[in-house]
């Protein structure tokens, strides 16, 4: 998101501290590679590789991972970027995996074209659930949305309109192809995954960096005071929701082609719970958001001989976390803009001035460091 | 420039407007007219609904009853951002800038109803976004320059002394290209030099073709760069004028000083 080696002007206190860069932003290019873009790069390296050296386990373990960030990243947008609380995301998920398994199983529509239509429907389902109560706040606001998510379980269980399948859920659904090859195996569930979060990775970076990342920031921030300034507060809050149950969505489209079979079980206010840790534990950064993942879905795995305990220690260490450091593992860094050159110059012109007009008289200058005014 | 004049031609205009909260009575049939590109202050007692007035204007609050006409267009129903794009821009009275934003940050988030990109264009950068983007930076840093603090704009808005964040909030409504300013204390806890400055800064404004409103408990402040002061005490307009019939206006010494007996 932004490039701490970047020509700082005077005493700019960088709160950018140590994280992974998500996207390198080549635009933004400075002279030298920072540090994080050779993390990014490794890591890519790394994920690239890792399945020829893990057994079929591993791989499902690693694509369930995938598939858990591919949501926290697009709860991210509601929570972490907006600040909106929304417990819910389960619900954008089911409704993602429902439409892909009904269409796919009864019109036997491919999984590829089911990706988009999937992912409009979780938007659309989440602007009539989200308009009206759009306007609540923090808590308030968390209270329906776990309650959204219990009234889209219990309707799926209910088998609405005989589409669902009740409890059972439904089944056979089709595997994906891309390019006559047909996805079935773990290894190319978890290239096609985590391609996927990659793409993601970027595209939500570019869009945070636009005037709708701030947006979304000045909203988090003060929303009385972003609506002061012209920003449609309801229409960006319901915007980020739309964003965040798109990608839902078709992560629920994904969830579906590599399961096959889809049932309520799998979309509890339980999982919504999950994905909330996993940007709260984060901090709101992509980069962060990842690790909470991994630490979310993947570290269970890694403990499962413990498997009475996981849940005990996953708590207590939720706990220590929030009292240790409560902004998350790695919170999101400011942006960084590139000053033309004229802007620059005016930059080095008012540094210039107040110089100046130190060495001349020391009164008189509001323009001057902010430190000697109160 | 006379006040008195009736071909005056208004931007803004309250036609007996009244806001009231449960029993009281905050803003009670308020009707003034502020001329095109002038300057006007308004001031009055503590609790005198001055904050009232502008809360109703800038679209926070909903009057009861009246009206209120900005370039002919009524905007009494119309939400807060919504206004901000007609043309009138705010800043508030406790400073309310996005602290953990970096200075032009927040001027970018005045320019924000003047930029055109859609999700999609962000989503992808086109090159129409990043066109945009950039020539949107140019101009928020010009408004950082026009009130001083261009050299600070990489830094978090929190770390900036009161007067300057009372300037950078004034850079963030000029950002989002108004025709009317309403600046709620603009001098508060401000010292003597940056008044000084401010003054200047108002002044400069209104040489923008921008008309300025403001409320300000300095005295000197509103007498040097108002060119017209509605007075308001309980709600009600007790007064209007040029600053020199304000001065000796029985009405208004009483509402400041008490009756003499």
């Amino acid at each position: 998101m932004i490039n701490p080696n970047s020509p700082s002007t005077a005493n700019s206190p960088s709160t950018a501290s140590t994280a992974k860069k998500i996207c390198s932003s080549a635009t933004y290019g400075s002279s030298k590679m920072p540090l994080y873009n050779y993390i990014l790069i490794a890591l890519v390296l790394v994920m690239s590789v890792l399945p020829q050296f893990m057994d079929a386990y591993w791989v499902a373990v690693f694509v369930s991972v995938g598939l858990g960030t591919l949501l926290s990243l697009s709860l991210n947008i509601i929570l972490g970027q907006a600040g909106i609380f929304s417990m819910g995301h389960a619900a954008f998920y089911a409704v993602g995996a429902y439409v892909t398994a009904i269409l796919n199983t009864r019109y036997g529509i491919p999984i590829l074209y089911l990706l988009p239509i999937s992912g409009f429907a979780s938007a659309f389902f989440a602007m009539i659930v989200a308009r009206p109560i759009i306007h609540l706040r923090g808590d308030y606001l968390l209270m329906v949305t776990i309650g959204i998510v219990e009234i889209v379980r219990i309707a799926l269980v209910n088998d609405i309109g005989g589409l669902t399948g009740g409890a059972n859920g439904l089944f056979g659904i089709s595997r994906p192809e891309i390019f006559d090859i047909k996805i079935k195996k773990g290894e190319q569930f978890y290239y096609m995954i985590w391609s996927f979060v990659g793409v993601t990775v970027i595209l939500f970076h570019w869009l945070n960096c636009s005037r709708f990342g701030r947006a979304l920031s000045c909203i988090k921030e003060d929303d009385v005071a972003a609506e002061g300034c012209g920003i449609n507060v309801t229409r960006y809050k319901l915007l980020a929701f739309m964003i965040g149950a798109f990608w839902a969505g078709m992560a629920g489209t994904l969830f579906a082609a590599k399961m096959t079979i889809i049932s309520p079980g799998s979309f509890t206010f339980w999982d919504s719970v999950l994905l909330f840790a996993a940007v709260i534990l984060g901090g709101g950064s992509q980069a962060g958001v990842i690790l909470g993942a991994f630490l979310v879905f993947g570290l269970p795995e890694i403990f499962r001989s413990f498997a009475g305990a996981r849940m005990l220690v996953f708590g207590l260490a939720l706990m220590v976390m929030m009292i240790i450091r409560p902004q998350g593992i790695i919170p999101p860094r400011p942006r960084h803009y590139k000053l033309s050159k004229a802007s620059q110059n005016k930059v080095d012109y008012a540094l210039s001035q107040i110089q100046d007009s130190k060495d001349a008289q020391p009164t008189c200058s509001v323009h001057g460091k902010g430190e000697e005014n109160l | 420039m006379s006040t008195q004049d009736i071909s005056m031609n208004a931007i803004l205009s309250l036609d007996k407007v009244t806001k009231t909260f449960g029993g009281l009575r905050a803003v009670n049939e308020m009707s003034f007219k502020v001329e095109d590109n002038s300057i006007m202050g308004i001031i009055g007692p503590n609790g005198a609904g001055k904050t009232t007035v502008f809360n109703l204007i800038t679209g926070n609050y909903t009057p009861n009853e009246g009206s209120i006409e900005f370039q002919g267009k009524s905007i009494t129903k119309l939400r807060p951002h919504q206004i901000v794009e007609q043309g009138i821009a705010r800043t508030f009275q406790s400073i309310r800038l996005f602290p953990n934003l970096s200075v032009i940050e927040n001027v970018l988030a005045g320019s924000h109803c003047r930029m055109k990109s859609g999700l999609f264009a962000s989503m992808f950068r086109l090159p129409s976004q990043r066109k945009e983007e950039a020539q949107t930076l140019e101009r928020a840093m010009e408004e950082l320059e026009f009130v001083g603090l261009a050299h600070m704009w990489n830094e978090k808005a929190s770390s900036l002394s009161y007067g300057n964040q009372r300037l950078l909030e004034m850079a963030r409504a000029l950002a989002s290209d108004p025709k009317l300013v309403i600046l709620d204390e603009p001098a508060g806890s401000m010292n003597q030099p940056e008044t000084k400055v401010l003054i200047r800064l108002i002044q400069a404004i209104q040489e923008r073709g921008i008309t300025v409103m403001l409320i300000e408990h300095d005295m000197g402040l509103v007498m040097k760069v108002c060119e017209k002061i509605v007075v308001i005490e309980y709600g009600t307009k007790i007064a209007e004028g040029k600053p020199v019939e304000i001065r000796n206006n029985p009405r208004v010494i009483e509402a400041y000083l008490g009756k003499e007996d």
